[in-house]
C-alpha cells in the first residue's frame, strides 16, 4: 500500500503552497471560490453565462477522467444562467451567491433533473419536486450544473459503490475521492464546480472533503431541511456545503439553512448569519483534542497534520489541550446498527411499483419485489438492508437497536461533558489519506472502521467542518476536522477561518497523474455527459 | 466468528427485506453479517442499564400541520415515474388476499 | 358428555377520522375522486418526502380516548410497521406500537343479559392504506393512493366479549360515541369503521385462553355475527378432532359463511417496529388535555337523560332520537326553532322513520333542514294546512329539502277557511249522497265519516277536517 516516498517529513514541510496550481495571471474563472465568482458577477466583470460556461467547459475537459458527475445539465444550466442574469439586473437576486453555478449530490431531489442516488433502482427517476435546500439555493440565484456521483444511497466511504462507476480523486486518479459525497468533493477539487451540496450521515461530507483537499461542513442536525434528501439514516442525515474555503461554506450554509415546516425534525434556529463568524480571532478559544483519537490506527502523517493545525491555533492565542473523550470505539457499532436499521426501512419503498427500476421477468407480486430489488440494489446496499432487517427482527430489537440507541445517549453525554470544557474539538477527519481504488471494498468492516472520527458527530447531532491542512508523502491531501457543540457552527467556522488565514490559499490542483492523463482526460471529456 | 448466521436466518431476512440472493451471495451475506454482529457485540461491554434510548438528539416535540387542504390534483406528477400505469393508477402484478 | 365451550372475543376497530386532510400531508380526504387525484409525494412514498402530523388527528384521538374512559399517554410517539404490500407506498405503515396515545379504558354495554364493561386496551393513531383494484381485462391489480394516509384510530379492546350480541352492542356503543364526538361518520358499509375480530374458544371453566385467529373483511353487523358463529364452530371442530388452532389472519367470506387464511408464506409477520425518525414525539400538556376535555360534546347517555328530563318524551322515543347524532341534532334544532318538542318527536318518530325505512336509508343520511320542519309544524299549528297536506309537504322536505311555505303557496295547498265556500261544497255533497245522509240520520255514525271524506276530496284536501265535521253535523241536525 505504501509507495516509496524517500523523505516524507520533508515533503510535508514544503506544503501546502507548493500545490498552487494556477496562480496570479494564470488564474482562470474556475479557480475562483464561489464568493469570488459571485463578486465578479455582481460587479458585472463577467456574466452568469460566462461563469456557467466556464464550469461546463471545465467539466468537459476533466470529468471524463474524474467522473464527479452522474448527470450534467448543460442546456438547463445555460438557460437558467440567462434567467438569473436578468434576475440580478432586476434586483431579484442580490445575494453573494447569485449566478454562481453549483453541483448537487445525486441523492438530493431536483425537479425535472434525474436523481438516481447512483443506484440502478432509480436509474430513470426524475423528481417532480425539489429538495428544500435546492429551493433555497435557487431563491438565491444558484445555477445547477448537474448531479454528482456518490456511493449508492450514500452507503460507502469511497464512491466506488456507485452503479455508474467510481469517481476518481483529482489529486491522483488512481485513488478514491472518499465518500459518500465523493462526486461533489472531486468536482469542487477539480474546479468543475465552484461549490457543491453533499450529505453527511456518518462522515460523508467531511471525509471526502479531506481526501480531496476541499472544505466541507456538516451542520447541526435539523439545520438544513431534509425534505427532498433521499433518506439513508434519517436520524443522522444532514445536507451541507462543500467548497474551496471556509468563507464559501459559511455563505452557502447561510443560504441553505431554513426552518422547514415540511420536515418535522427541522429546527427554528436563531442567529444563522454564519458569515458573521468569519473573523481571524481565536484568542482564548478553548480547543480540545481527544487523545483517544490519536492512538492506534491513525496514520502518522495525519497525526502530524492535526498537530500542525493545533500549533497554528495555539500561536493565534487559542488554548489547545488533549483530553479523554471516551467511548470512541463504540460509535461505529452503534452507528451501523442505527443507520442500517433505518436504511432497511427507508429503502423499502424502492420496489418497482411507483418509480424507478422494475425487473423485466417475474412471476407475481413478491417475485417482482425480490427481483426488482435484487437487480436494482448493489452489493453494499443489500448488505446494509440485510443487516438492518436482521437487527430489527423479532427477538433482536432490544439487544441491537435499543442497545445502540442507549450507546448513542452515552456518546452524546460524553460530548456534552467535553463541550463544558472546550469550545471546539480538533480531530482527524479520517485515519488515513485517500486509499487506492479497489483497496477498501474487499473488506467492508475495515472500510467501516475508516469512519471512526466522523461517525460520533452524526450520532450526537453535532456540527463539524473539515479543512485541508497539507498533503501526505504521496501528494494526497490531509484534512482536519473541527467539531462544535450543537448549534455552535459559528465557533467552528471562526476556528477554521482563523486556521485557514494562517495556512493561506489552498489552490486547485491539476489532476496529478501527469500530462498523459490530462490528454486522456480531454479525450474522455469530449464525450461529456448530457441529460437525456 | 461468535455469531453464526444460519441458512434459515439468511432465508428469513431475505423474505423480510424482499431480496433474493444467489447461493454465493447468501454465503457472503452470512459471513458479512456474522462479522458485523461480532463487532456490534462490542456494545455489550458497555453498561447501559438505566440509560434511556436516544432516538432524537434534540427534545423537539409537537410539530404539527393544521388541518387545511394544501394539495390539489397532482396525479400527473405522481404517475410521471411509474414503471407501468393504467387508468390513472399504478399497475402491479395481480394481488390476491 | 359433550364438552362445553366458551368463545372469547376481542375487537380491533379501525375508525377513519373526519379530518379534512390526511394524517401526514395536506391532501384531501374527500371520497370519490378519480384514482390518485388526492395524492402528493408524501402519501405516495416518493423518495425524500417527509411526514408532518395533522394536529386534528391528535385532538380526535384524545377526544375518543377521553370518551371511552382511557388514560392518555401525555408523551406518545409514532413507530414504523414494516411490511411490503403495494397499497402501502413506503412499504411501512406509520402507526403507534410502543407508546399509543390512549390506554386502559372501557365502555359499558347493555345486552339482553344485562350490563357489562368491555375494556379498551389501547387506542392508537395510524395511516390508512391505498386501494387495490383487480383489473379483469389484464389480470393485474391497479393501485390508487387516494386513501393512502387517511387518518385512522385503531381501538383495541380487551378480550372481554363472549358472544355476537356483546360484540354488536360494543360496536354500536363505540359508533355512537365516535359519531357524537364528530370524530368520524363510522359507516361500516363504506369502510369508515372496520372491525377485525380476534376469536378463540376454550372449555368452560378454563382459565387459559385458546389460540386465537384474527378475522378481517367484516362489512356489516350481520356479517360480524355470522363470522363469530362460523369461526367458533370451525375452531371447536378442530379441537374436537384433536387438531390445533393456528394463530393466523383469516378473511371472512360472507357468501360462503367461512373464513380463509389470508397471507402467504412470503409474509413473515415480523413487522420490525421501530420509532419513526422522521416524526417527533407528541407531548400533551395538562392544559391541552383539559381544553379537549372542556370541548367534549354531550354524549349519548347524557343526552338521553336530558331529553327525558327536559322534553318529557317517552323513553323509547328518546332512545330512537339519540341513536343517531344526526337525528338528535335535527330534533334539538327543530325544537329550538318551534318550541314544540312533542310535535317534533312525532314527525321524526313517525313520518321520518317511515320514509327512512322505505328508502332503506340510515338516519345519518338525513339531509333536510330543521328550519323547514319547524316551519311545517307551525303551518299545521296555525291551521294554514291540515295534517294530510302536511304529510305531503313533509315528503318534499324529506326528499328535496323544499321550503314548506313556498311549496304550500305554489301548489295552492292552504286550507280553505272561507266559510261560504265550505258551506257550498258541503251542501253539494249532502245533495249528491242522499243514501249516506239517510244512513246517518238513521243512526249510522260511520256515514258521517264518508261524507267528511267526500267533502275533503271535493276540496282537494285543503279543508280543515274538524271544520267539515262540525259543519256537516250542523247541517244534518
Amino acid at each position: 500500500m505504501q509507495e516509496s516516498t524517500p523523505d516524507k517529513t520533508q515533503e510535508i514541510r514544503g506544503l501546502p503552497w507548493r500545490y498552487g496550481g494556477r496562480k496570479g495571471k494564470y488564474m482562470q474563472l474556475t479557480d475562483l471560490t464561489a464568493l469570488e465568482l459571485g463578486r465578479k458577477i455582481k460587479e458585472k466583470e463577467i456574466s452568469v453565462r460566462e461563469a456557467v460556461q466556464a464550469s461546463l467547459d471545465r467539466i468537459a475537459q476533466t470529468d471524463g477522467a474524474v467522473g464527479g458527475f452522474v448527470t450534467v445539465d448543460a442546456k438547463g444550466a445555460l438557460a437558467r444562467a440567462d434567467e438569473v442574469q436578468k434576475g440580478i439586473e432586476s434586483g431579484q437576486y442580490t445575494g453573494a451567491l447569485a449566478g454562481v453555478p453549483v453541483a448537487v449530490k445525486d441523492n438530493i431531489c431536483t425537479e425535472g433533473l434525474k436523481t438516481t442516488c447512483s443506484s440502478k433502482i432509480l436509474y430513470n427517476f426524475v423528481p417532480t419536486y425539489s429538495a428544500e435546500a435546492v429551493l433555497n439555493l435557487q431563491k438565491a440565484g444558484a445555477v445547477i450544473l448537474g448531479k454528482t456521483n456518490m456511493d449508492e444511497f450514500a452507503m460507502g466511504s469511497t464512491t466506488e459503490t456507485s452503479a455508474f462507476g467510481p469517481t476518481r480523486n483529482p489529486w491522483n486518479l488512481e485513488h478514491v475521492p472518499g465518500g459518500s459525497s465523493g462526486g461533489s468533493c472531486a468536482a469542487v477539487a477539480a474546479c468543475e464546480a465552484p461549490y457543491a451540496l453533499g450529505s453527511d450521515t456518518g462522515g460523508s461530507i467531511r471525509q471526502p472533503a479531506s481526501f480531496c483537499g476541499v472544505t466541507g461542513l456538516k451542520p447541526t442536525y435539523g439545520t438544513v431541511s431534509r425534505y427532498g434528501l433521499v433518506a439513508y439514516g434519517s436520524s443522522l442525515d444532514q445536507i451541507g456545503p462543500i467548497a474551496k474555503d471556509v468563507s464559501d461554506c459559511a455563505a452557502i450554509l447561510e443560504t441553505i439553512t431554513s426552518y422547514d415546516r415540511k420536515d418535522s425534525t427541522s429546527i427554528d434556529r436563531r442567529e444563522t448569519d454564519f458569515t458573521s463568524a468569519l473573523a481571524d480571532d481565536v484568542k482564548g478559544l478553548r480547543v480540545g483534542i481527544p487523545s483517544d483519537y490519536l492512538g492506534e490506527g491513525l496514520d502518522d502523517e495525519v497525526r502530524a497534520a492535526v498537530m500542525q493545525a493545533a500549533d497554528v491555533l495555539r500561536e493565534k492565542g487559542a488554548v489547545v489541550e488533549e483530553f479523554d473523550l471516551s467511548l470512541v470505539e463504540y460509535a461505529i457499532p452503534a452507528y451501523y446498527v442505527i443507520a442500517s436499521a433505518e436504511a432497511s426501512s427507508n429503502l423499502a419503498r424502492f420496489d418497482g411499483v411507483k418509480y424507478g427500476y422494475r425487473a423485466k421477468d417475474y412471476e407475481g407480486l413478491h417475485n417482482m419485489y425480490k427481483k426488482s430489488r435484487s437487480e436494482g440494489f448493489g452489493e453494499e446496499v443489500k448488505r446494509r438492508i440485510m443487516l438492518g432487517s436482521f437487527v430489527l427482527s423479532s427477538g433482536y430489537y432490544d439487544a441491537y437497536y435499543l442497545k445502540a440507541l442507549r450507546t448513542k445517549a452515552l456518546i452524546k453525554q460524553s460530548f456534552d461533558r467535553a463541550f463544558e470544557k472546550y469550545d471546539v474539538i480538533l480531530a482527524p477527519a479520517s485515519p488515513t489519506t485517500a486509499p487506492k481504488l479497489g483497496e477498501s471494498l474487499s473488506d467492508p468492516l475495515k472500510m467501516y472502521l475508516g469512519d471512526i472520527y466522523t461517525i460520533s458527530v452524526n450520532l450526537a447531532g453535532l456540527p463539524g467542518i473539515s479543512v485541508p491542512v497539507c498533503t501526505d508523502g504521496r501528494g494526497l491531501p490531509i484534512g482536519v476536522q473541527l467539531i462544535g457543540d450543537c448549534f455552535k457552527e459559528k465557533k467552528i467556522i471562526r476556528a477554521a477561518y482563523a486556521y485557514e488565514q494562517a495556512r493561506g490559499r489552498w489552490a486547485a490542483p491539476e489532476p496529478a497523474a501527469g500530462e498523459a492523463a490530462l490528454d486522456n482526460m480531454q479525450a474522455a471529456g469530449s464525450a461529456a455527459k448530457e441529460v437525456g | 466468528m461468535a455469531n453464526i448466521i444460519s441458512d434459515e436466518t439468511i432465508e428469513y431476512v431475505g423474505i423480510l427485506a424482499k431480496l433474493e440472493l444467489s447461493d454465493e451471495e447468501k454465503e457472503q451475506a452470512k459471513h458479512d453479517i456474522g462479522r458485523m454482529l461480532d463487532y456490534v457485540d462490542k456494545l455489550n461491554e458497555l453498561d447501559t442499564s438505566g440509560v434511556e434510548p436516544l432516538s432524537h438528539v434534540f427534545p423537539v416535540n409537537n410539530v404539527f400541520r393544521e388541518d387545511v387542504v394544501t394539495n390539489g390534483d397532482e396525479r400527473e406528477e405522481i404517475l410521471a415515474n411509474a414503471p407501468e400505469e393504467k387508468d390513472g393508477a399504478f399497475k402491479v402484478p395481480k394481488t390476491v388476499e | 358428555m359433550a364438552k362445553q365451550y366458551e368463545t372469547v372475543i376481542g375487537l380491533e376497530v379501525h375508525v377513519e377520522l373526519a379530518t379534512k386532510t390526511k394524517i401526514f400531508c395536506g391532501c384531501s380526504t374527500a371520497f370519490g375522486g378519480a384514482p390518485n387525484t388526492h395524492t402528493c409525494p408524501v402519501c405516495t412514498g416518493m423518495p425524500g418526502s417527509l411526514p408532518v402530523l395533522n394536529r386534528q388527528v391528535v385532538e380526535y384521538a384524545m377526544a375518543v380516548g377521553l370518551a371511552t374512559n382511557c388514560q392518555i399517554h401525555q408523551y406518545c410517539k409514532f413507530d414504523r410497521k414494516n411490511y411490503f404490500y403495494p397499497d402501502n407506498p413506503q412499504n411501512y405503515q406509520i402507526s403507534q406500537l410502543y407508546l399509543p396515545i390512549c390506554h386502559d379504558g372501557g365502555i359499558e354495554i347493555e345486552t339482553a343479559a344485562g350490563k357489562k364493561v368491555i375494556g379498551i386496551h389501547e387506542i392508537h393513531m395510524e395511516e390508512d392504506a391505498g386501494k387495490l383494484v383487480h383489473d379483469e381485462w389484464e389480470d393485474c391489480s391497479l393501485v390508487d393512493y387516494n386513501r393512502s394516509g387517511v387518518p385512522l384510530i385503531e381501538i383495541v379492546s380487551e378480550p372481554d366479549m363472549r358472544n355476537a350480541d356483546e360484540v354488536i352492542a360494543y360496536l354500536d356503543k363505540l359508533r355512537l360515541i365516535v359519531q357524537y364526538l364528530g370524530a368520524s361518520d363510522c359507516k361500516l358499509q363504506e369502510g369508515s369503521m372496520r372491525a377485525d375480530v380476534n376469536l378463540s374458544v376454550r372449555e368452560v371453566g378454563s382459565e387459559k385462553f385458546g389460540t386465537r385467529t384474527e378475522m378481517k373483511n367484516l362489512n356489516s353487523f350481520k356479517a360480524i355475527a355470522r363470522a363469530i358463529d362460523g369461526e367458533r364452530a370451525r375452531q371447536i371442530e378442530l379441537l374436537e378432532e384433536g387438531k390445533p388452532v393456528i394463530q393466523e389472519t383469516r378473511r371472512w367470506d360472507d357468501n360462503k359463511e367461512y373464513s380463509y387464511p389470508m397471507r402467504s408464506k412470503e409474509d413473515a409477520h415480523d413487522y420490525r417496529y421501530f420509532p419513526d425518525p422522521d416524526l417527533v414525539p407528541v407531548v400533551i400538556s395538562d392544559e391541552w388535555l383539559q381544553a379537549v376535555k372542556d370541548r367534549q360534546p354531550e354524549l349519548r347517555t347524557e343526552k338521553l337523560a336530558r331529553y327525558k328530563r327536559e322534553f318529557d318524551i317517552p323513553d323509547y322515543d328518546a332512545g330512537i332520537l339519540t341513536e343517531s347524532k344526526r337525528m338528535a341534532d335535527i330534533f334539538e334544532e327543530t325544537t329550538a326553532l318551534c318550541g314544540r318538542p312533542k310535535k317534533v318527536s312525532n314527525w321524526l318518530m313517525g313520518e321520518t322513520l317511515r320514509l327512512l325505512k322505505e328508502e332503506n336509508m340510515e338516519p345519518d343520511e338525513l339531509g333536510f333542514s330543521p328550519a323547514y320542519l319547524a316551519k311545517l309544524i307551525e303551518l299545521v299549528e296555525e291551521g294554514t294546512i291540515n295534517q294530510t297536506v302536511a304529510k305531503e309537504v313533509f315528503e318534499r322536505i324529506f326528499y328535496d329539502n323544499a321550503d314548506p311555505e313556498k311549496y304550500v303557496e305554489e301548489h295552492g295547498l292552504k286550507t280553505v277557511n272561507d266559510e261560504g265556500e265550505l258551506k257550498r261544497v258541503v251542501e253539494e255533497v249532502i245533495a249528491a249522497n242522499p243514501q249516506s245522509v239517510a244512513d246517518y240520520k238513521g243512526g249510522k255514525d260511520k256515514a258521517l265519516g264518508f261524507l267528511v271524506g267526500q267533502t275533503m276530496k271535493a276540496m282537494k284536501g285543503k279543508a280543515n277536517p274538524g271544520a267539515v265535521n262540525k259543519l256537516l253535523k250542523e247541517l244534518l241536525a
